[in-house]
């Protein structure tokens, strides 16, 4: 890291504890978990005769594991999962937000819904998709099992300082371009492993125009580059958000905080290690045709022929992904039939996406054959699109109606892919098997995914009649 | 952590890049409260097909894995590292890592080592070529040895300490705890705590 003041550098120093033994010890500002990551970590404190340091900074969340179309879990796996945070957090002292909470929901959808996720925050949880929280200018690191287990009897982490990188978007795209556009746009650009140990700041007008939920979904994609971490600088956009969130600093707290707030920015003479410069004035609607993120083209385009990569590397990876996703080369995108179509997950399933796909599907059905998922990102979510009436949309339009939880992003719990189907996705990751043992996933944006629905094939709401 | 100096061992050649932990272990076998037992969860979508590199020995014995850019990609889940390990591996070489996964090697004595991508492709052709062939990681030296090269390799300097001395990182934490509580202190008052917790609930 250079000398000058980048905003992730900022936010390092004010949390360094201590630099001893050649890494620095980082306080934890806000530590989240969640059932499928936790219980080893539990284990090994119990084992050493340990205590969670600090319960009152830890918040547990069941998501990845529990079923969406009950509230009652019958997976005896799950069952024994979720009985084993339950009784850590009650032996520990720990807030947990249980399946059936009204609170309860995705932990990186609910933690900010909350206003636990501050500017100028550490933050960690065991999961990769920790990176969300980048978007309220926050560092934001996802861990393993063992660190978890680290920042519950410390509160603390050791880490070596990360590369600083500046992704700045030039121009601005037509407003159908979504911060999930842009970061398949992206990640097509660098490929999966394009911000290797990187903390990413996302800047430009097309950065600043999102809200807090497509900045949300742009943070929460950075591990996908390979990426330690993804920031945006908190604004006014970030400060409104706060302030209708229910635990926000209140009275003199508030305006302290915000006063701080304020100055979380990088210096403008901040010198990052790397500046990657995109135009996205003329970017378009992308989606994912391989195995992983990276291997993204624009809805417009066609299946690549991996003769054309250069790249040894990713010629064979382009082969062996296209053998996988049953896709023959130019192919366009357009013409991919879809079986499955999957609204939900940390990246996408926030009011705004929800909003965006019932406007698409208000009035429309989901073509025969498809079977189409919206899973709220959080109870309150849930509750939110009830009194805007979506889920009569979805219900009507012949859409499956859920409560919330990671459900078919990850393939862990009930709601899976059967077979070799092909599934339009708002999730992350299309990886092979990642949402069945044999899944063929298509990410893509919410509106995108409301439009496939109805057309049966990947398309734009401007497609349908 | 059981400490760790050097491994010599047979490689398993893996010729792919970004290998993410999915596939080297699958969402379905993350459920368990274990932290071992997860050598059955290894490739288990890959190891589907009869050809795949692990499904024939003297491979499926091998302790050193070498696969190419990116491996360990994606979900943070350390599963990924105690599936590795409890196959036999002890080790990992690749051109780069997945962050976290890299991270996670380190927490549970699995070496993985970085190196260039000729030194990689080397170790490729010589582990397909001579199966039988031994190759050595040694931490202590920093370095790579077998018959086709000697390679050094860079490591955090903290985290190979942790390795070589098999420490309990904890602990070593635990130890710096008035830093800790002097940070504590001055921790600005408008940052948020959790709400107490409720009382235990029984899985309905």
């Amino acid at each position: 890291m250079s000398d000058s003041g980048t905003l992730v550098e900022k936010i390092w120093q004010q949390h360094v504890v201590d630099d001893g033994d050649g890494q620095d010890l980082l306080y934890i500002d806000l530590h989240l978990i969640h059932e499928a990551s936790s219980s080893q970590a539990f284990d090994g404190l119990r084992l050493a005769g340990r205590q969670v340091r600090r319960s009152d900074l830890t918040l547990a969340v069941e998501d990845h594991n529990v079923p969406t179309d009950t509230l009652a879990v019958t997976d005896p796996i799950s069952r024994e999962q979720l009985g084993a945070l339950r009784a850590s957090c009650a032996r520990e002292g720990i807030e947990l937000l249980r399946h059936g909470d009204a609170r309860q929901g995705i932990v990186h959808v609910v933690a900010p819904e909350l206003g636990l996720v501050q500017p100028g925050m550490t933050i960690t949880c065991g999961d990769s998709h920790t990176s969300t929280h980048g978007a309220f200018g926050a560092l934001a690191l996802g861990v393993g099992t063992t660190d978890v287990e680290h920042v519950l009897a410390t509160q603390t982490l050791a880490l070596p300082r990360p590369r600083t990188m500046a992704v700045d978007f030039t121009g601005v795209p037509g407003a159908e371009v979504t911060a999930k556009d842009l970061m398949l746009r992206m990640l097509a650009e660098v490929g999966a492993n394009g911000a290797h140990g990187y903390v990413i700041e996302y800047r430009g007008e097309a950065v600043r125009r999102l809200s807090m939920e497509g900045r949300m979904t742009m943070c929460n994609l950075s591990i996908e580059a390979g990426a330690r971490a993804g920031m945006v600088a908190p604004d006014d956009t970030t400060f409104a958000y706060l302030e209708a969130t229910p635990r926000r600093p209140t009275g003199s707290h508030w305006d302290d905080a915000l006063a701080y707030w304020r100055t979380l920015r990088s210096d403008d003479d901040a010198r990052f290690d790397r500046v990657l410069t995109l135009d996205v004035g003329a970017a378009s609607r992308y989606v994912t045709w391989g195995t992983n993120p990276g291997q993204a083209v624009s809805l417009d385009g066609a299946v690549p022929d991996p003769s054309e990569f250069a790249d040894p590397g990713q010629r064979a990876a382009a082969q062996r992904a296209l053998h996988y996703m049953g896709l023959q080369p130019g192919t366009l995108m357009r013409d991919v039939a879809i079986d499955v179509v999957f609204i939900g997950s940390c990246t996408n399933s926030r009011i705004e996406d929800l909003r965006v796909a019932a406007d698409v599907l208000r009035g429309r059905r989901v073509a025969d054959g498809v079977e189409m998922l919206v899973v709220p990102g959080s109870m309150e979510i849930r509750a939110q699109a009830e009194r805007e009436g979506l889920h009569q949309v979805f219900l009507e339009a012949g859409a499956s109606w859920r409560f919330s939880g990671c459900s078919m992003c990850l393939g862990m719990n009930a709601d899976r892919i059967k077979g070799a189907s092909r599934c339009a996705s708002t999730s992350n990751r299309n990886y092979e098997g990642r949402q069945g043992p044999r899944a063929r996933t298509h990410l893509v944006s919410p509106a995108v995914a409301a439009a496939t629905a109805v057309a049966g094939t990947l398309a734009a709401p401007g497609d349908l009649n | 952590m059981q400490a760790i100096e050097a491994h010599t061992g047979r490689m398993a050649p893996l010729r792919r890049n970004d290998v993410d932990t999915d596939q080297i272990i699958p969402s379905d076998f993350c459920r368990r409260l274990t932290k071992t037992g997860f050598e059955d969860g290894l490739f288990a979508g890959w190891r589907a097909d009869p050809d795949f590199v692990l499904n024939r020995e003297p491979y499926a014995s091998a302790t050193v894995l070498v696969a190419q850019r990116n491996f360990g990609s994606g979900s943070s889940r350390e599963t990924a590292v105690w599936a590795l390990r409890d196959w036999g591996f002890a080790a990992v070489i690749a051109e780069s890592f997945g962050d976290i996964f890299q991270r996670n090697a380190g927490k549970n004595a699995l070496l993985a080592v970085a190196l260039g991508a000729d030194a990689v492709g080397a170790l490729l052709d010589h582990a397909t070529e001579r199966p039988d062939a031994e190759i050595t990681v040694d931490l202590l030296d920093r370095q790579v040895r077998s018959e086709v090269g000697v390679w050094d390799f860079a490591i955090e300097d903290r985290a190979r300490w942790l390795m070589l001395n098999g420490l309990d990182e904890i602990a070593v934490t635990l130890g710096r705890d008035a830093a800790i509580r002097a940070h504590e202190a001055a921790r600005p008052p408008w940052l948020p705590r959790t709400a107490a917790p409720t009382r235990a609930v029984p899985v309905p």
